[in-house]
């Protein structure tokens, strides 16, 4: 029987014919944590067993509040360190890689054809490369940690094709808010989501990221790319170990096809407090901000840095701007390419690869009264440290353009 | 787990997600599950936390759970005294955290409906039942392996029962 991706990815796994809608426990290739390796390793304890069942299938790597800006979470890296130390674990990325969707992905984990879950429900991310990846949550990580397998339900897949020409001021980001404003935050809820279509196909793998990235907003299981010439070549230095690439079949069933035309999409942004609250640019031309955040496991990547040097070359910014390269193989490209001496001279603060402010833990935390506008994934309501903050999203294009001008505008005036 | 739960509903509207339930700013702090209840729906109803009691149902409307994998938003709300939570439907990550947790997540888009909030429900596990004041809705049963989880009280505890009984069987081949 013809069968989709993730169908495909646990029949393999589970030695047995597998079709969407059934439940089954198989061994996970990786499973990755971050931070919050260290309450899992105290969960781990409580279950009772000594010894991490596959040591080598375990990737930890330090994202969320680094360097420690408490007590508490450098007592949380610690215990990490000590236990990653003990179990013998040696795909440990301590404070000075980046955040744990890129590490993982440039370190050579995410790999065609591998099942990879992790603590985090940004692990959706690895479908660019062709993995079947989804977050779960920390007592699941543990149970992994203690006997290497863990339940699955197989999800069924909705198709959604990208058809038209890319404007250059449209990015991935821009087609993903658009396509969530569409099918909203639950529109895939329990699915797997695959991304076909010729824009798809042209597209470089950090925007393949920001795709699958952003499934986890449409509530989608995971995101997967059909791996391509593109993806080979990413890997090709990269890979940690052998993988076997596995594809949808041409007349494989799926839950349904949404096709979108995204050659006369304007620049999108999300209003809070929700994803799905879409809004084409215009809409908000002239909206003041008070903080531009261009980094993130979304946008913190190379091509997104170069966006922003496009239109912060030469100019100054109006507003608070933070910058995060998503790892410090990026910044240290970004320094090269001279990205980084641009922003400087700009007047942006340029800050340590991390979560950092996205979340609210550190360095960017807002007052009430305040509007953030940032390329990260979440606008929820106290997402960035405080309840009566506002946070819209949006492209590094968009974004860089509210930075010079301190407040929401068309990028295309920059560019 | 218990087979039967009532007590009075607390209703919630649609897309309730994760960091109103259970901030961003505590999930990288060390904390016991009583003191994550203390933080409950902090961000959506802060006055949650104060009034509800023990045994109480929480009800809310589609996409309950939405945003982050952080298990605290499930383990908070368990905590806090509410046994049960129904909704239209919810986010995959947090009906497995729920599950994971050994807290039901029953989906049922018409009870929903029907219920207020402040009534008084019913909820009849093991045949499947919702029990309102005028009315009755009947929800599917979990699959095997999801209702041993609930039945175990949790993920954890399922493995360690499991890791026990194969345990057991290497002593007794010996």
């Amino acid at each position: 029987m013809s069968k989709t991706f993730v169908e495909k990815i646990f029949t393999k796994k589970a030695k047995k014919d597998i079709c969407a809608g059934e439940i089954v426990s198989v061994e996970p290739d990786f499973v990755m944590s971050h931070d919050n390796a260290a309450a899992i390793s105290r969960t781990f304890k409580k279950i009772g067993v000594k010894n991490v069942k596959y040591p080598e299938r375990v990737v930890i790597i330090l994202d969320h509040e680094i360097p420690a800006p408490k007590e508490s979470s450098a007592t949380n890296h610690k215990e990490i360190r000590e236990f990653v130390k003990e179990q013998g674990i040696s795909n440990f990325f301590d404070i000075n890689n980046g955040i744990c969707h890129q590490v993982f992905t440039e370190q050579g984990f995410a790999l065609p054809g591998k099942l990879i879950v992790g603590s985090d429900s940004h692990t959706t991310t690895y479908g660019a490369l062709g993995a079947m990846s989804a977050g779960i949550g920390r007592s699941e990580v543990a149970s992994i940690w203690a006997t290497g397998e863990l339940w699955f339900q197989i999800p069924e897949t909705i198709k959604i094709i990208l058809n038209g020409k890319m404007p250059e001021y449209i990015t991935a980001k821009d087609i993903a808010l658009y396509i969530i404003g569409q099918i909203r935050s639950d529109g895939a809820d329990y699915k797997a989501v695959e991304f076909v279509g010729d824009i798809v196909s042209h597209i470089s793998i950090a925007e393949r990221m920001v795709l699958c990235n952003m499934a986890a907003e449409m509530g989608a299981k995971n995101g997967y790319v059909q791996p391509d010439h593109t993806t080979f070549d990413y890997i090709k230095e990269r890979a940690r170990t052998e993988y076997e690439t596995l594809y949808s079949d041409k007349d494989a069933k799926y839950y349904k096809t949404i096709e979108f035309d995204i050659s006369k999409i304007s620049p999108s942004i999300a209003k809070p407090h929700t994803v799905d609250n879409y809004a084409p640019i215009e809409e908000l031309e002239g909206k003041t901000i008070d903080q531009a955040l261009i980094g993130t496991c979304t946008n913190g990547r190379l091509i997104d840095l170069e966006m922003a040097a496009k239109i912060l070359k030469g100019r100054k910014v109006k507003i608070r701007t933070l910058i995060i390269p998503a790892s410090w193989n990026i910044y240290r490209e970004a320094i090269k390419k001279g990205f980084i001496e641009i922003f400087i001279d700009a007047g942006a603060l340029v800050l340590n690869p991390g979560c950092g402010p996205c979340l609210g833990a550190h360095m960017g935390v807002m007052a009430p009264g305040e509007k953030t506008f940032s390329t990260a994934n979440r606008n929820f309501k106290g997402r960035m440290g405080c309840r009566e903050a506002e946070i819209y999203l949006g492209s590094p294009l968009s974004v860089a353009a509210c930075a010079i001008a301190g407040k929401i505008t068309d990028p295309r005036r920059f560019l | 787990m218990m087979n039967k739960f009532s007590g009075k509903v607390w209703k919630y509207g649609d897309n309730v997600n994760t960091d109103v339930i259970f901030p961003g700013k505590y999930t990288y702090q060390k904390m016991e599950p009583e003191e994550m209840a203390k933080h409950a729906l902090e961000d959506l109803d802060p006055g949650f936390v104060s009034k509800v009691k023990e045994g109480d149902i929480l009800v809310a409307g589609k996409n309950f759970g939405m945003g982050s994998s952080r298990e605290q938003a499930a383990i908070a709300i368990k905590y806090s005294g509410i046994k049960v939570i129904i909704a239209k439907s919810f986010a995959r990550i947090y009906f497995r955290n729920a599950i994971n947790a050994g807290m039901p997540a029953i989906k049922s888009p018409e009870a929903v409906d029907a219920i207020e909030n402040g009534d008084e429900i019913t909820i009849d596990m093991k045949n499947g039942k919702i029990i309102t004041k005028n009315n009755e809705f009947t929800f599917p049963a979990y699959p095997k392996t999801v209702m041993e989880i609930l039945e175990s009280n949790g993920l954890i505890n399922f493995i360690k029962n499991k890791i026990k009984k194969q345990e057991d069987l290497c002593q007794k081949k010996q």
